[in-house]
């Protein structure tokens, strides 16, 4: 039986409860994604948890849906930046030589420039849908886990079964996929809680500048954007999604610190 | 010629050529990507006439690598080009900017650094004590929380509740230092919240390091006290990476000066590249980008430099 640490327990219940919204946001959610129920920004009642906002949408729907929205952009970019950043990583420290400085620095070159910047850069000439946030920040991120993915992997080529499987003619797919991936896998599993983290804040960040999630789709950083002018009278609307952002990402972090206090203890210590 | 002068002109070059690649990648970003620019700028409802016009005032028809030397020299002899929904000249439109994003940056890093060092210090003194846990309590907090929602969650007390500040940070030329401070309260403390948990972590975990080395045991076992310690033995030796943390933090700041700019319609750069990305004005976007960027490797390269010419172990590489 493992035992798990109340911090990283708590930060468990947290995240799972955050996905469990997410998946089931069309039976947990009161109203409609952009059904117009009330009057605009209404105080909280019976009726409407945490009130409406500025156009008299349920804020607990909006908040529920956009959840949904911010989750599952932020899981599929992540998905993409480790399989993308794993696979070139790993390909660079097995082939060495030229690829590996040809793909080194390249991914210098593009973590040079501030991924907002560049993004923003993107964004200007590409229509903004779903898809094309998920690829460019999915892209963008995975320069960092290529990093991790091939310093990790640069340690495990010199290892003996490594250069037992080369000589045996195996092809770089096997070696990449069946030696390198098993070993590297703890270092990766701890990184994926904090790339996500940065995945929700990117994304939130994007739509707060209207650059992301297009309305009437609601997501955590465009019910900001929505709600923002109620702020001057007092309403709170536009913080909710400030404290589900950070309940969220604190839970993770809690989790990945648990996770990574034990792969590392597992190695018998850091480095 | 002295080593460190090799080096440290090594760098530089280094430097210039990254931005040579960036300026290339910038520019790739804009116009190489799927899709036809001038449709994505006027939209599904462009008449043809008036796609082949912006085509032509473009210079879509020229091939890419012209038109890239041509925005290239141009960038280089201070012509940034034209805006294309206001037909303003950019290099005009951006300096009154640049000087209040470089003022807001200025007095937020002239909070934060020296607090976050402070911290560092504190935290560290205080192992796993109280004021250690509480400062990685909040300092997770400042950063499990995006910059546009700490801004808000300030206003909403500060500015609204409490009425210490405005909540919008409009300043002009006619205002005296005073009052620009006063306007600049909140976004300052926004970004000082942001840059101050990223550098007072890395600050914490440079001098801890610092803290494991064999000759930190030894003025412990012969009994000096811990603040002695710190002062004598750690820091000494803890400036270098310090120094680069604080450079670091520093280009993270110029990213985040965009976002709280348009947060509080501060009329800076990150509000006006914002407010063209919008509008899909690319040669604004191409010209706020490499700025951007130039500032970003710029700080960067410093911080690289700073580590040679304080880190003696660099300076004979193996």
């Amino acid at each position: 039986m493992i035992r798990i640490p109340p911090a990283a327990l708590i930060g468990l219940f947290f995240t799972l409860l955050f996905f469990f919204c997410a998946v089931f946001a069309p039976l947990i959610a009161p109203y409609g994604m952009a059904e117009v129920v009330g009057d605009v920004w209404e105080p909280s009642s019976r009726e409407f948890l945490l009130g409406t906002d500025s156009i008299g949408r349920d804020l607990l729907s909006r908040m529920i849906w956009g959840g949904r929205t911010t989750i599952f952009i932020a899981t599929a970019a992540t998905i993409l930046s480790f399989f993308t950043g794993s696979v070139l990583g790993f390909f660079a420290a097995v082939s060495g030589g030229w690829v590996d400085q040809a793909l080194s620095r390249f991914v210098d070159l593009i973590m040079s420039i501030p991924s907002l910047i560049f993004a923003l850069v993107v964004l200007s000439v590409m229509p903004t849908t779903i898809l094309t946030l998920i690829v460019l920040m999915g892209l963008l991120d995975s320069t960092r886990v290529y990093r991790l993915a091939r310093a990790v992997a640069v340690d495990i080529t010199v290892m003996d079964y490594v250069e037992a499987a080369r000589l045996r003619g195996e092809k770089i797919g096997w070696i990449i996929f069946r030696e390198i991936l098993p070993n590297a896998l703890s270092p990766l599993v701890a990184e994926v809680g904090l790339r996500f983290i940065f995945m929700v804040l990117f994304v939130s960040t994007l739509s707060f500048l209207g650059l992301g999630v297009q309305p009437p789709q609601a997501d955590w950083g465009g019910i900001v954007k929505e709600n923002k002018e109620g702020i001057n009278y007092g309403i709170q609307a536009a913080l909710y999604p400030a404290y589900a952002i950070a309940a969220l990402c604190i839970s993770i972090n809690l989790v990945a610190d648990w996770i990574l206090g034990r792969t590392t203890s597992l190695k018998g210590g850091r480095g | 010629m002295h080593p460190i002068v090799t080096l440290v002109a090594q760098r530089l070059a280094l430097g210039f050529l990254l931005l040579f690649a960036a300026s290339i990648l910038i520019f790739a970003g804009t116009t190489m990507l799927p899709g036809d620019v001038a449709q994505q700028i006027l939209g599904q409802s462009a008449t043809p006439q008036s796609l082949a016009n912006l085509r032509e005032e473009l210079g879509l028809n020229e091939p890419a690598l012209t038109r890239y030397f041509d925005w290239l020299s141009g960038v280089l002899q201070g012509d940034l080009g034209t805006a294309l929904t206001n037909g303003r000249d950019i290099a005009d439109s951006i300096g009154g900017r640049l000087k209040n994003t470089m003022f807001l940056a200025f007095w937020a890093a002239l909070v934060s650094v020296p607090l976050a060092i402070f911290l560092g210090l504190l935290s560290v003194r205080y192992k796993d004590k109280w004021p250690d846990k509480l400062i990685s309590a909040v300092t997770l907090t400042t950063i499990s929380i995006p910059e546009f929602m700490i801004g808000y969650i300030l206003i909403y007390w500060l500015a609204i509740k409490l009425r210490w500040f405005s909540s919008v940070a409009l300043i002009n030329d006619n205002m005296s230092l005073l009052e620009k401070l006063n306007s600049i309260a909140i976004p300052v403390i926004v970004l000082t919240l942001v840059v101050l948990a990223h550098m007072m972590r890395m600050t914490r975990a440079a001098i801890l390091n610092v803290m494991q080395s064999a000759y930190i045991e030894t003025a412990e076992l012969k009994g000096m006290r811990m603040l002695k310690i710190i002062r004598t033995h750690a820091f000494p030796n803890a400036v270098a990476p310090i120094v680069n943390v604080v450079m670091i933090n520093m280009a993270y700041l110029v990213v985040g000066v965009v976002v709280v700019e348009v947060v509080f319609a501060y009329p800076g750069m990150g509000q006006y590249l914002v407010d063209h990305v919008a509008k899909r004005d690319v040669p604004v976007v191409q010209a706020c980008g490499l700025i951007f960027a130039a500032v970003y490797i710029g700080l960067n390269l410093v911080a690289d430099i700073v580590s040679i010419v304080t880190n003696p172990r660099l300076r004979h590489p193996k």
